[in-house]
């Protein structure tokens, strides 16, 4: 047995030691959720353009439709065991971003629908927002800038 | 009470731990342990409206119930230790503000409960206290809301990641008594190995408990070979394995009579809790369910009891800190020495 | 029933392929590199909104459908898309109001259903 005596060696070892998650399994899983939630979207999509929608309003109807059902299903404690299973599957569409405002909202409801639910309900997703928002201003001022129309 | 080594106590009038009390939730009561435990929660809240509320009503019942198997009363504790994981211990203060004991808030992380019995042991034999009270607690969903992500979030736990016990585990110390006793401490030192993954708190406890450890071994001249059982807190399946790996390493073979409460308190396959049991009520309730009553029914004699604890916030893993572990022992003899 | 002839299965599985591409990647960034994920959402946010700047994430869109618009990526993009255009109609003052405005149905939802969700339902221990 090797010395185990600085953080460079143990760090190391604890490495080696420590199980990998089973990330083909996981990618995998991912793969078919993932795939069956973007569907499950087209579906909605092809419907508005069947009953006549244009193409912009109809994906602000099918991001509604998924944020509810998420919502609901959080609200129902069904999409963490979900999650749990699908990993990214279910995180990486736009239901993960529901599940990450709706689930710190029904936790902090202890403290109070100002400052619990109110107030903590961006605490996953308020990143993205900010990054996300700052990012499209960026990208529009370089516009106006460089005139890319 | 003379100082042996570099940093173990021994107790010249040991004093006996005469009552313990537990109390765990549901997830623990489907468990190989479930049998030993006192009591066994169906229902995370307990009645209560909060987490907070219902971890504080855990360890209040626990306190109580160890007061009442005991043959004293209340009013001959002098003293109370306690503590948990929730910010500034309220599930203790809160719990435990209507006992009328003198309290002591005592925060150790998951090594909490061993803390507070070193420090009542230590008031006993001074002659400070006749009996006192050491008691802890913690609950899965106040832990993984103040220190994780909200109960409702969809995302998945890595291998590595270890299962906060929701429970509660309080012994009652007494200077008079026929044992077991308390015969040496070996409060521990603070030990950083640059560990910063929040998901392998094993992995950063086992040097701190390994540590404690050696230089119990090295302060008493002991071997491991002495206690019928050497049990760690909460380093998990991981932990575990590095613990007695790190052991070899210098020369000392801790296999065959070593084990870990956050093994032993849920089933890996069936359970689904990855690296195993955490959270100050893993040993708290492993030892007052199941190791107390062994060494009352003299099935084993002499027990080393090291509870680790990772002393980080919400904060420090933020920014990036690593992760510093503790880990204090306790010999428990059914024998005085 | 003319519903269910419209659907075009080759879109679809595209559409689910794609999807399911992107969250690959998604898995492969959790557990490769122990992102939160909080950090994740921004990756993959960030990601979409500068793919959808550079004109690109367009064609991924025109090749995919809902594949590459559910997503996160597609959010990202989404924001980028409004920025871009809404500066044709109101210059500087677009870059600021374009890509919320494009995505304000989500974030509302979001928020609106997250509020519902608080007052009809508790918290609830994780069996697993």
């Amino acid at each position: 047995m090797n010395p185990i005596e600085t953080p460079k060696q143990y760090s190391d070892y604890v490495d080696k030691k420590s199980p990998n998650s089973p990330i083909i399994k996981n990618c995998l899983i991912a793969f078919l959720i993932g795939g069956l939630i973007c569907s499950i979207g087209q579906i909605i999509f092809d419907f508005c353009k069947y009953k006549g929608m244009e193409e912009t309003p109809s994906n602000t109807v099918v991001s509604i439709v998924l944020i509810g059902i998420a919502a609901f299903l959080t609200g129902l404690n069904i999409f963490n065991k979900i999650g749990k299973i699908a990993g990214a599957g279910s995180l990486v569409p736009i239901t993960g971003f529901a599940n990450s405002i709706v689930s710190p909202a029904i936790e902090y409801k202890s403290e109070g629908y100002i400052m619990g639910v109110g107030g903590k309900m961006f605490t996953v997703a308020g990143p993205v927002l900010v990054f996300g928002i700052s990012t499209s201003v960026i990208i529009g001022i370089i516009c106006v800038l460089f005139n890319c129309s | 009470m003379h100082k042996l080594g570099k940093q173990t106590l021994h107790f010249d009038n040991p004093p006996t731990i005469i009552e313990t009390a537990s109390i765990v939730g549901p997830k623990e009561s489907e468990g190989p342990m479930a049998g030993y435990f006192d009591q066994c929660l169906d229902d995370e809240f307990w009645g209560e409206k909060t987490w907070e509320k219902a971890e504080s009503k855990i360890i209040k019942e626990t306190v109580n119930m160890a007061i009442a198997k005991s043959s004293i009363s209340s009013a001959d504790i002098d003293f109370c230790f306690a503590g948990d994981l929730l910010n500034q211990c309220i599930s203790s203060s809160f719990g435990l503000r209507e006992i009328n004991i003198p309290f002591f808030g005592v925060f150790g992380a998951c090594s909490t409960f061993v803390e507070s019995m070193c420090l009542g042991s230590v008031f006993l034999e001074s002659g400070a206290a006749k009996n006192v009270i050491c008691a802890t607690s913690s609950h899965f969903c106040s832990a993984e809301k103040q220190f994780r992500f909200p109960l409702e979030l969809g995302n998945q736990r890595p291998p590595s990641a270890q299962w906060t016990v929701t429970g509660s585990g309080a012994a009652i110390l007494s200077s008079n008594g026929n044992g077991p006793f308390i015969t040496h401490i070996t409060p521990g030192k603070i030990i950083d190995m640059g560990i910063k993954n929040a998901n392998n708190m094993g992995a950063a406890m086992a040097p701190a408990a390994f540590d404690t450890l050696i230089t119990h071994f090295e302060d008493t001249g002991r071997k491991p070979s002495y206690y019928d059982v050497i049990v760690t807190g909460d380093l998990g399946h991981i932990g575990k394995e590095i613990m007695q790996d790190l052991c070899k390493t210098k020369g000392y073979n801790i296999n065959s009579n070593y084990d870990d409460c956050g093994v032993l308190i849920f089933d890996k396959s069936e359970q689904d809790t990855h690296s195993g049991g955490s959270g100050c009520a893993c040993i708290g309730s492993v030892f007052s369910g199941y190791f107390f009553k062994q060494l009352r029914d003299k099935k084993i004699n002499k027990i080393l009891l090291i509870a680790t604890g990772a002393l980080m916030n919400s904060t420090s893993s933020q920014q990036g800190e690593s992760i510093p572990g503790i880990a204090h022992a306790i010999a428990i003899e059914n024998e005085r020495i | 029933m003319d519903f269910i002839q419209s659907i075009d299965w080759m879109q679809m599985l595209r559409c689910f392929i794609v999807g399911g591409i992107i969250c690959i990647i998604g898995q492969i960034l959790i557990d490769k590199t122990k992102l939160t994920p909080a950090r994740i959402l921004v990756v993959f946010v960030t990601a979409g909104a500068i793919l959808g700047g550079l004109g690109i994430y367009k064609y991924i869109i025109d090749f995919a459908g809902c594949g590459a618009t559910v997503p996160l990526t597609g959010f990202g993009a989404n924001l980028a898309k409004g920025a871009i255009e809404e500066t044709q109609n109101s210059g500087l003052l677009g870059a600021f109001i374009g890509g919320v405005k494009s995505s304000a149905g989500g974030i509302a939802a979001a928020v609106f259903f997250g509020y519902l969700a608080s007052l009809i339902s508790k918290p609830k221990m994780k069996k697993q």
